[in-house]
């Protein structure tokens, strides 16, 4: 148990180096200009980069990207928030799944222009401070993983599916879990740990 | 994927203008295409399926087009109502368990949280040809070139509606609820808007089966309109997997029963064809009529009298035939 925990503060002390460096894709003051440019949308070169503010885990983030980005990407290569997962890039396996206003989406299938304005919560933005969220430890504590990959994905969406009320039962969480592929198959330990966390996390 | 502009239409006329000056048919290689959840424009992009030089978020539109209003008498359904959403509403699972049941069976809770009615009834077939642009004869994606699937492994294709040139299954859910219901849609174009029947937006292949649908350019769906209340209805769907997979075959059924008499009776059927389905002659063997499991059977049968198997697919008659009388079955048994 000690070894588990002892990883997880390795873990934790990763994403405090990733969060740091993410500092750094803020755009510089000369990509500002960019958004003075009066030429409308339409006339603009598609190879051109375009400038884009997304607000991910509370903080907005200035990007100057190819339209074709998605969020995923975004996160990922830009602001280098590397815990949400590319699966299968098709939105098929869940791995990429975040919130955005509050709902679970996969962000592999969202361009990074069409998020413009929402609030993009990740499995970065989950915890408070030192303190795992309630799904996050319940993960941890039902042994709800093997290799990892698909985990944030699970989490994330496992907290949404919570507040939709959709944690009822066994079969309910199985449902609307499904989304969520987990090539270990950690489906049982994964119910276990929806099912701890549902409780505390619907007592807000 | 290649690059593309990408605009947000902030009003309607703005959204139909940008989509109509990229006026060319079909509709499916339109230069410009309309984005509302991209759950399949962004992936078939991403596999160089599709090829927009713009693209057109209309979700900005949500406001005025998303709104699901039930009334006495009928049910309108907002365009870029999502999924998720409609198929959460008390009032619809109350009054049209097959809407409700036809989105819920769909997908994922992420994709059904992104994916809009319009957007919906508007995907493309899951056809693995059509969807792997190293196959070079595709009908719908390459006119002329052939069809793969034909002498391929055609276990997932249709058995009705099918044609010379293509075989390619409608995968969707919701849309054999609307086809059933009779909905009408309302059209946004350049001109106003126009209603339609449902039944006259998706097109069979016959010999063209790149062109899937009868909007014009520029045309976007705005609403979804019911008319009635159908709390005796249900979706049925077998599939490979229990959950977050298409269909193999689908019945969606509505039914008026007063004092044990069929009076109305609506089939459509998901799975098994090459668009949203309706097995008309199989639903007038219900009206006027008592339920019994020989009647279902009958019922049945003539859904799929029409049907033609392939090499892989034929199980899909009788696995149909079984949905459909099951469908039955628990429609007429279900408390309402």
């Amino acid at each position: 148990m000690s070894e588990k925990t002892s990883s997880k503060a390795s873990a934790f002390d990763r994403r405090a180096f990733m969060a740091g460096a993410a500092g750094s894709a803020l755009m510089p003051m000369t990509a500002r200009a960019a958004t003075q440019d009066a030429t409308p949308p339409a006339a603009r070169d598609p190879s051109l980069p375009v400038e884009v503010t997304l607000r991910v885990n509370g903080k907005d983030k200035r990007l100057r990207i190819d339209a074709r980005t998605t969020v995923l990407d975004a996160l990922r290569e830009h602001l280098k928030l590397t815990g949400s997962k590319k699966g299968c890039d098709h939105g098929q396996c869940g791995a990429c799944t975040v919130l955005i206003d509050d709902r679970r989406v996969v962000s592999c299938l969202t361009l990074a222009l069409a998020a413009e304005g929402q609030e993009i919560t990740t499995i970065e933005g989950l915890a408070t401070d030192d303190r795992l969220h309630p799904m996050q430890q319940a993960f941890i504590d039902n042994d709800a993983f093997q290799c990892g990959y698909c985990t944030p994905g699970q989490i994330m969406s496992a907290v949404a599916c919570v507040k939709e009320g959709h944690a009822g039962s066994d079969a309910d969480i199985r449902e609307y879990m499904s989304g969520n592929i987990c090539r270990c198959a950690a489906y049982p330990n994964i119910v276990a740990a929806v099912k701890q966390a549902a409780p505390e996390i619907m007592k807000g | 994927m290649r690059p593309f502009l990408y605009q947000k239409a902030t009003d309607p006329g703005m959204a139909v203008q940008a989509l109509g000056a990229a006026g060319n048919n079909p509709l499916t290689r339109a230069t410009a295409q309309p984005l509302a959840g991209g759950t399949t424009l962004i992936d078939l992009m991403k596999l160089d399926v599709m090829r927009p030089a713009a693209i057109v978020d209309i979700n900005p539109l949500a406001q005025g087009w998303s709104a699901i209003e039930p009334r006495d008498d009928s049910l309108r359904l907002g365009a870029l109502a999502k999924m998720s959403d409609v198929a959460a509403h008390d009032g619809i699972q109350r009054n049209y368990p097959v809407i409700a049941n036809s989105l819920k069976l769909a997908a994922s809770a992420q994709l059904r949280n992104m994916a809009t009615l319009g957007g919906n009834v508007m995907q493309r077939t899951r056809c693995s040809y059509f969807r792997d642009v190293s196959y070079e004869n595709c009908n719908k994606r390459n006119p002329g070139s052939g069809c793969a699937a034909m002498d391929g492994v055609n276990r997932m294709h249709a058995v009705l509606g099918t044609s010379d040139h293509c075989i390619a299954t409608y995968p969707g859910d919701f849309a054999q609820a609307l086809i059933a219901l009779d909905a009408m849609l309302e059209i946004t174009g350049a001109s106003g808007t126009r209603n339609m029947p449902f039944a006259e937006l998706h097109k069979a292949p016959g010999n063209t089966p790149d062109i899937e649908t009868t909007l014009r350019p520029g045309e976007l769906i705005s609403a979804f309109v019911i008319r009635g209340r159908w709390p005796r209805s249900v979706y049925l769907k077998a599939r490979d997997r229990q959950s977050y997979e298409f269909a193999l075959s689908s019945a969606a059924i509505a039914l008026d029963v007063q004092d044990g008499t069929i009076r109305d009776a609506r089939i459509a059927l998901g799975g098994v064809a090459t668009v949203p389905w309706r097995a008309r002659e199989a639903e007038a063997l219900l009206k006027g009529q008592k339920f019994d499991d020989g009647l279902a059977q009958r019922v049945a049968d003539a859904a799929f009298a029409e049907a033609r198997g392939r090499r892989h697919n034929g199980f899909k008659i009788a696995l149909g035939r079984r949905v459909v009388a099951r469908a039955l079955q628990q429609a007429v048994t279900m408390e309402i």
